[in-house]
């Protein structure tokens, strides 16, 4: 402790598990948006990232809930908030719009791969088919009136889960630290809409990344030009949410507040590190430099894609900087106004850093999972039962079989 | 071979959906159950406990004068010892903070081990380190607040946390989920976890949420909190607000009184005499 903080502030009770909670939860959202820029506002160059996108949000949001409920001190109670919400709590919505998005985001997977697993199913043996029949839910249908409609439902899916994922799902964590009026750090009606525009560009700097590493593992070619469009949008939304992030700071700055004192010396002394260089400048400054060039100069293609990659590691970074600084800046700022406390990461423990390591491995052993079952790349054609599969890595338009 | 898929796993589909059905019936059932009971314990704890109280007939208040208050840390005795507080200095329903307005007009603040033994050092220094000259310096008590418009019962998100008739902001620890919301909207810091490793709490229950609660099994009696029972000097003073003849009511004609942090319209219904314009 420096300074004066009340006694009981000696306990940082929202921990890096925390931390955890808005960084995955605005992944997904991110995520969830380049798949809804195809298959609701149809943005064509994304069509080859759509179905791995869809993926990969659902492997994420499994896991969404998980660092909350560790967090919490009586675990077993978790269900409290479903089966007795207190409506004014703005925690209190959690669940049920998580269980919404998820269900949602469920349909709309098993609509789009739909084909595949239909496919599989008849193409199979074994236990491989049992498997395959399950998911198939007893629709086999794939007769083109049949695909319409799966295409329309997709799209009106996406249609109901861009709201979803960005205004409740994600706009919504920012609420619950912005409507906290005790804590200077966080109380401003700023903060949902800078949680949605982190969220955006840590999921589209998520997908550049798993996108690049996926390929590079299953062997197969990049396709540069999807990713180059990816990242134009990553920058396009990166400018809007550094914009918003300093102009939250600048105008504290300036309007002086009594708050403001004690806020300066967070950023520029306590947060030094994981604010100014991690956030503001890796995270920020230097990728969005690195974008901008690939946007605007037509490098090499396996130059742009590198340096894209680069630039959304860095990216990643920066949003994982931001939440901390967010949660744990709140915290260490005393709300007394006249001191600091200090928190460092325990390593074991429930609340330590293997816990948050374990944690933030799940979704991609999740991905690994989901993806054996339906890869959204899989571009083979199989010949079976006079079927004629025509699948790849984008929308594989199949025959009805016969 | 396709229609025997579509058969095969039509019947599974039937019974996923008639599983689903039940699970979903059994939840719901299990909400009522549990929603009648967590009415049940609303009642019991917003006062028909003690025979004849009224909860609905009261509406208590608090006066801290901060003139009296001579840092003895008695009161913080009491209620760590009336309330089974754990014996941390990171847990505590009431505490005392030292305030030194040093001549260049600094604000100097401490609270070591929350108050309980008393101030007994020196003057803690200035963050430059040489020794301050003071001013004036003066004690400040806190406690819960117990607002009218409480931010850490609107936040809880499962009602563990909400304010009695008789006005006093508790927390049924049987309910609480332990997630620290109201932890962080309280801007007094009043609240703490009780954590897992703790030597005793109030109600037997760890990892969840604790703060004064104006020791109401003491007042539910006609008796005094604790705090105000152990302070040597007066400086708290515990009554109806509904009474025009109390305590805190015949302070707060005879004085001018302020609460803490007012423009968070929290309206607190602990009023402090004596607050001086660097208390937080």
């Amino acid at each position: 402790m420096d300074g004066f903080a009340y006694p009981n502030e000696a306990q940082i009770g929202w921990s890096l598990i925390v931390v955890l909670y808005p960084f995955t939860t605005g992944l997904i959202a991110g995520v969830f948006i380049v798949s809804a820029l195809y298959y609701v506002f149809n943005v064509q160059s994304l069509k080859p990232l759509a179905r791995f996108s869809l993926v990969t949000a659902l492997a994420f949001v499994i896991v969404a809930p998980l660092p909350l409920a560790i967090h919490l001190g009586r675990p077993h109670r978790a269900l409290e908030i479903f089966l007795t919400p207190h409506f004014t709590s703005a925690m209190a919505m959690f669940g049920y719009i998580w269980i919404f998005y998820m269900g949602n985001l469920m349909i709309q997977t098993w609509l789009v791969f739909r084909k595949d697993i239909v496919t599989y199913a008849l193409t199979g043996t074994g236990l491989r088919r049992r498997i395959y029949s399950v998911m198939a839910l007893g629709v086999y249908d794939l007769s083109a009136k049949s695909l319409a409609i799966d295409r329309r439902l997709v799209k009106l899916s996406g249609a109901i889960g861009i709201p979803t994922a960005w205004i409740l799902f994600h706009g919504y964590s920012g609420f619950i630290f912005g409507s906290v009026k005790a804590n200077p750090w966080w109380s401003t009606p700023l903060m949902p809409i800078i949680f949605l525009f982190s969220a955006v560009v840590s999921g589209m700097a998520l997908l550049i990344v798993l996108y690049v590493a996926a390929m590079a593992v299953q062997r197969k070619p990049i396709n540069h030009d999807a990713l180059r469009s990816l990242a134009g949008w990553l920058a396009g939304f990166l400018a809007v949410n550094v914009t918003i992030e300093v102009l939250e700071v600048v105008t504290m700055m300036y309007m002086r507040e009594q708050s403001w004192e004690t806020i300066r010396s967070l950023i520029t002394e306590r947060l030094a590190t994981s604010y100014l260089v991690i956030q503001l400048l890796v995270g920020s400054a230097l990728p969005l430099l690195a974008l901008w060039v690939v946007t605007l100069i037509r490098l090499p293609q396996r130059t742009s894609t590198f340096l894209a990659s680069a630039a959304a590691v860095l990216t990643l970074v920066g949003v994982f900087a931001m939440r901390w600084n967010v949660v744990i800046g709140g915290q260490i700022l005393s709300k007394s106004l006249r001191g600091f406390l200090s928190y460092t990461p325990e390593i074991t423990g429930r609340e330590g850093v293997l816990v948050a390591l374990f944690i933030m491995a799940l979704p991609f052993e999740l991905f690994a999972l989901i993806t054996y079952f339906i890869p959204p790349w899989r571009e083979v054609s199989v010949q079976s039962d006079g079927v004629q599969l025509e699948l790849n890595m984008v929308e594989p338009d199949f025959p009805r079989p016969t | 071979m396709a229609r025997d898929d579509e058969k095969m796993a039509g019947i599974d589909r039937r019974g996923f959906l008639k599983l689903t059905g039940g699970i979903l019936g059994a939840a719901g059932v299990y909400a009522i159950l549990i929603n009648v009971k967590g009415t049940a314990i609303l009642d019991i704890a917003s006062g028909q406990v003690a025979g004849d109280y009224d909860p609905s007939e009261h509406y208590w208040g608090f006066v801290i004068n901060s003139h009296n208050c001579i840092g003895c840390g008695k009161c913080v005795v009491a209620c760590k010892l009336e309330n089974r507080v754990p014996q941390r200095d990171d847990c505590n329903r009431t505490w005392i903070e030292r305030y030194q307005i040093t001549d260049d007009g600094q604000v100097l603040v401490d609270s070591p081990q929350s108050g309980i033994n008393g101030f007994v050092g020196k003057p803690s220094p200035k963050p430059s380190g040489e020794e301050p000259s003071i001013d004036k310096a003066f004690f400040v008590p806190k406690l819960c607040n117990g607002c009218d418009n409480s931010p850490c019962s609107q936040v809880c998100p499962v009602s563990a946390t909400y304010k009695t008739k008789d006005g006093i902001v508790v927390v049924d620890q049987e309910r609480c989920i332990g997630c620290g919301y109201c932890i962080q909207a309280c801007p007094y810091g009043a609240r703490y976890l009780i954590p897992h490793d703790a030597d005793r709490s109030p109600t037997g229950n760890v990892g969840v949420a604790d703060k004064c609660n104006w020791c109401y099994h003491r007042i539910t009696k006609g008796r005094l909190p604790a705090c105000v029972e152990a302070c040597p000097v007066g400086a708290r003073v515990f009554g109806d607000l509904n009474d025009p003849e109390s305590a805190p009511r015949k302070i707060m004609r005879d004085t001018r009184v302020a609460v803490l942090k007012p423009e968070l319209g929290t309206k607190p219904k602990c009023y402090y005499v004596g607050l001086d314009e660097g208390v937080r």
